[in-house]
């Protein structure tokens, strides 16, 4: 934990209205502001104890403080550095650390995590079983969506029509597995929109599981430079807001070893609405007459800054009618793992979430992060208000510049 | 105060109270150590987060019972140490207590507990054409109940009022924890008003009436551009020289401008030495026609660019650059003090020629940040803790700012209250009678010096605290002019 960043905090404040757990439990140790003070007594010498480690490990990382911060405190990076000394110097209870041991072994390998979906689809029925084994593994039991039909994509998607650009695209661990549509979806959007796309076969984890963890993300930054170098791509667009929040970061990342930062600063990364919007429309948006409510993924809007480019895009499509969710700063409880390592705050930010979500009326949710659509999916399912249609904006614009109309958007 | 009361205590909040809203782990009380007022630190004996009035009243009431000092907190942004905690104390956090529980638009009021945010109070009514009129900087997360405490300005209280214009009713915990309700309705004396801007010492708010405004139909917002500070405080003069009371009149000179600039990318017109940031509201036709005045007479004062706010955002972005000004200040140095200070308006222009002999003398930076309307300055006192001796320096400049403001018939505090910061310049503006009878006051409501004893008064007296000072009876008392509660 650098001393200096530290001190950049001024105590003003201005953070807590933003801070997910400060608006849950209304004490200090669970705000931003509270969180660094414990850093600071962590720096001048206060051993990392229970007490605090759980107040780090309550911080969903969502990064909303970062944007409220008239000082500029850079929190992402003080709570990445704190979660790595909580791993290093705190010992865990045991079954945490086995759920903690499961998740990690599990999520950042496709590979294991597609062995896993049958077990998973039985775990669902087990559910209350499993919630009082451990309440993390009640929380993916509930989490995992249906089964989807895995979707091969080719190493080359041409463009269509002239070519504008050659872009790499990242296809994900969960995203892939759970929500191949999306990545197919993307590669079309991207190549109606004139883009050729290279999908470099059997890609790994990004390493942003790990990276929110405070787990070395070093081999896995490493691997995947290395994947979209070979594919001869300088751009790599990514439809999930984690893993390009934490693309963006592999300079950062890599900082300790020169030679791997250049080649990361090599690498433009963009989160797909990002790209699309700096590229520019030319493809035909047809009628999309369905009333969508945006969801801000907090890796997007608050690590990356991309707000305006995902509503922009889909109020380009005629016909559809975008509502602004309340409380939209607010993180919806999914943060990548937090739903379930900390299944009790993710369930109460997820119903809380619902509620906004449900009161736009809306008849789709749309968000760029997976996790966030299977956390307020859940939470929907959890108020008995049937289901939530969830799709990703790759999806809409697709359906859009494919003429597909509305009515299989977001249906399972 | 020995721990085995603390402990004790402890012991018996936990009957009362949840068991995670008392707080006893010393890693965990730390956080609570200071306010938005970093420079005085102390760690609480006892942190509690009740829920409800009456759990507050039955956790003063165990003080009173073991003679345990408490400190109420809200948000914990205050700016003159106010809700310092006591190391041998109880702090009583009324961030739990959120709830808005009534809006009544046809009396126009709602009823909200302390821990409610200012701005969540505009923001629930907002729709309906309502807002809650005073706006500190701090809005978005500041505590009504700190409002109260401190009766809390704003940019918008030139036209408006402070908080204290704005509470039609509170409920109160004395500091013998019974729950007492205080009214603008009330004949006799005016307790509502004695206890808004008490900062702490008379009770702690537990619920609180606010009054409700009516959204103005028209605001337009204006931004100038001036060399220097002189044309800036010139402009200011003549504007209200000309009859206008605008809601708000606002200045920031170049380094503060440089601060927000660097936080919030406000892009103010470039080269300005100052900037005046003013709003007009009212009646369409009266804010056209006063804003044709005050652009003249800014163009007559020297200003060189002129923005007129096209749509809100375009206002809010005005507003940013200036509500964001204190911590922005974050981004051009390693520390600073924010000064609240009072002139008459005449005065700004000798007085800010003081701050500058100051800022050559010390060789400290200052920018400065004011509610130019009603003269209140908010000099930020900028220098690095790690170069020896700049903090002393920085808080000497301080000082002497505040010697300024009171030399020149004006106050040394605001808007942020006197707090544990300037109790000790207390004596400068009032003399011992003065803070006699202002503790005769405090005695009425406190006998035992237990609520939130340690500020505004510059040492323990009278009734207070441990009387050390002043053993007896008190002068007042002997010459038959007070009575001794």
């Amino acid at each position: 934990m650098d001393p200096e960043l530290i001190k950049d905090c001024v105590h003003c404040g201005f953070c807590l209205p933003t801070c997910p757990t400060y608006l849950l439990w209304g004490e200090e140790m669970d705000s931003p502001r509270g969180r660094i003070h414990l850093m600071a007594q962590h720096v001048e010498g206060t051993p990392v104890t229970d007490e605090m480690a759980g107040h780090f490990d309550a911080c969903l990382g969502c990064m909303a403080c970062v944007t409220a911060c008239p000082s500029g405190v850079r929190y992402d990076r003080l709570i990445e550095e704190t979660r790595a000394v909580v791993e290093r110097e705190h010992v865990r209870a045991p079954e945490d650390r086995a759920i903690r041991g499961l998740v990690f072994a599990l999520f950042p390998y496709r590979r294991r995590l597609r062995a896993m979906r049958l077990p998973m689809r039985l775990a669902t029925r087990m559910r209350p079983f499993l919630d009082r084994v451990h309440p993390s593994l009640g929380a993916m039991a509930e989490l995992v969506p249906p089964p989807a039909r895995p979707v091969r994509l080719p190493p080359r998607v041409h463009a269509l029509g002239r070519r504008r650009a050659t872009v790499g695209m990242l296809t994900g661990c969960v995203q892939s597995q759970f929500f191949p549509r999306v990545n197919a979806a993307t590669a079309r959007v991207l190549a109606m929109e004139g883009c050729d796309v290279m999908i470099p076969p059997r890609q790994g984890c990004c390493g942003a599981l790990s990276l929110h963890s405070g787990r070395d993300a070093r081999r896995f930054a490493k691997r995947t430079i290395a994947m979209f170098e070979r594919a001869g791509v300088d751009t790599v667009v990514v439809n999930v807001a984690g893993c390009g929040s934490s693309m963006k970061e592999y300079a950062e990342v890599l900082r300790d070893e020169p030679e791997w930062a250049e080649r990361a600063e090599a690498l433009r990364v963009r989160d797909l609405a990002e790209y699309l919007v700096e590229l520019g429309p030319v493809a035909r948006r047809h009628p999309l007459p369905v009333s969508v409510a945006y969801h801000d993924a907090c890796h997007l809007a608050h690590a990356q800054g991309v707000r305006s480019q995902p509503r922009e895009l889909l109020r380009g499509i005629p016909g559809l009618e975008l509502r602004e969710i309340s409380e939209s700063a607010i993180c919806c409880g999914s943060a990548g793992t937090y739903n379930l390592f900390q299944p009790g705050p993710a369930r109460e930010l997820g119903d809380r979430k619902a509620g906004h979500v449900m009161a736009t009326g809306a008849e789709v949710l749309v968000s760029a992060n997976p996790g966030c659509s299977m956390q307020i999916a859940a939470a929907v399912r959890r108020s008995g208000k049937g289901e939530m249609r969830v799709a990703h904006t790759a999806e809409v614009l697709d359906a859009s510049l494919r003429g597909l109309g509305a009515r299989a958007l977001g249906r399972a | 105060m020995t721990d085995a009361v603390l402990t004790r205590l402890a012991g018996l909040f936990g009957e009362l109270l949840p068991a995670d809203a008392v707080i006893t782990d010393p890693v965990r009380l730390r956080t609570y150590d200071c306010d938005g007022l970093t420079y005085h630190r102390a760690t609480p004996g006892i942190v509690v987060l009740p829920d409800t009035a009456e759990q507050i009243a039955a956790v003063v009431r165990l003080c009173d019972e073991y003679g345990v000092p408490f400190v109420a907190r809200g948000s914990g942004t205050g700016l003159s140490g106010g809700a310092l905690p006591r190391t041998d104390g109880v702090l009583i956090v009324t961030s739990r207590m959120r709830r808005i529980l009534e809006i009544d638009l046809q009396n126009r009021r709602a009823v909200v507990e302390p821990g409610v945010t200012n701005l969540a109070i505009t923001e629930a009514v907002r729709d309906q054409g309502y807002y809650y009129a005073p706006d500190p900087s701090s809005q978005q997360i500041c505590s009504i109940g700190g409002n109260v405490a401190e009766n809390s300005g704003g940019a918008h209280c030139l036209k408006y009022g402070f908080t204290v214009n704005h509470i039609l009713g509170l409920e109160i915990v004395t500091p013998d924890g019974e729950i007492v309700e205080l009214s603008a309705d009330d004949p006799g004396y005016d307790l509502l008003g004695a206890f808004i801007g008490s900062e702490g010492t008379l009770g702690i708010a537990t619920k609180i009436t606010v009054r409700l405004s009516r959204a103005p139909e028209a605001v337009t917002t204006l931004l100038a551009a001036f060399t220097g500070i002189e044309a800036g405080g010139q402009a200011v003069s003549a504007i209200i020289a000309a009859g206008i009371v605008p809601a708000a009149i606002e200045m920031m000179d170049a380094l503060a401008i440089e601060a927000a600039e660097a936080a919030v990318n406000c892009a103010y017109p470039q080269g300005a030495g100052a900037v005046l940031i003013v709003e007009l509201d009212g009646p369409h036709a009266e804010v056209g026609h006063q804003f044709a005045e005050v652009e003249r007479i800014c163009r007559e004062s020297g200003a060189f660019e002129i923005r007129v706010a096209a749509s809100a955002e375009e206002r809010a972005a005005i507003w940013k650059g200036r509500k964001s000004a204190f911590a922005a200040v974050g981004r051009i140095s390693p520390a600073y003090i924010v000064q609240d200070g009072v002139v008459p308006r005449t005065a700004l222009p000798e007085v800010l020629a003081g701050i500058d002999r100051l800022q050559e003398e010390y060789g400290i930076r200052v920018a400065n940040v004011f509610h130019a309307g009603d003269g209140n300055l908010h000099p930020l006192v900028l220098f690095d803790d790690a170069v020896p001796g700049q903090g002393e320096r920085a808080e000497a400049v301080s000082g002497r700012i505040l010697d300024l403001c009171i030399e020149h018939g004006g106050s040394i505090t605001g808007e942020h209250g006197v707090g544990v910061d300037k109790s000790r310049y207390m004596p400068k503006m009032f003399t011992e009678e003065d803070l006699d009878t202002m503790q005769l006051v405090r005695c009425a409501f406190d006998p035992r010096g237990l609520s939130n004893p340690g500020k505004v008064f510059p040492t323990p007296r009278l009734c207070g605290e441990v009387p050390g000072v002043r053993k007896g009876v008190h002068p007042l008392v002997e010459s038959g002019r007070a009575e001794q509660f």
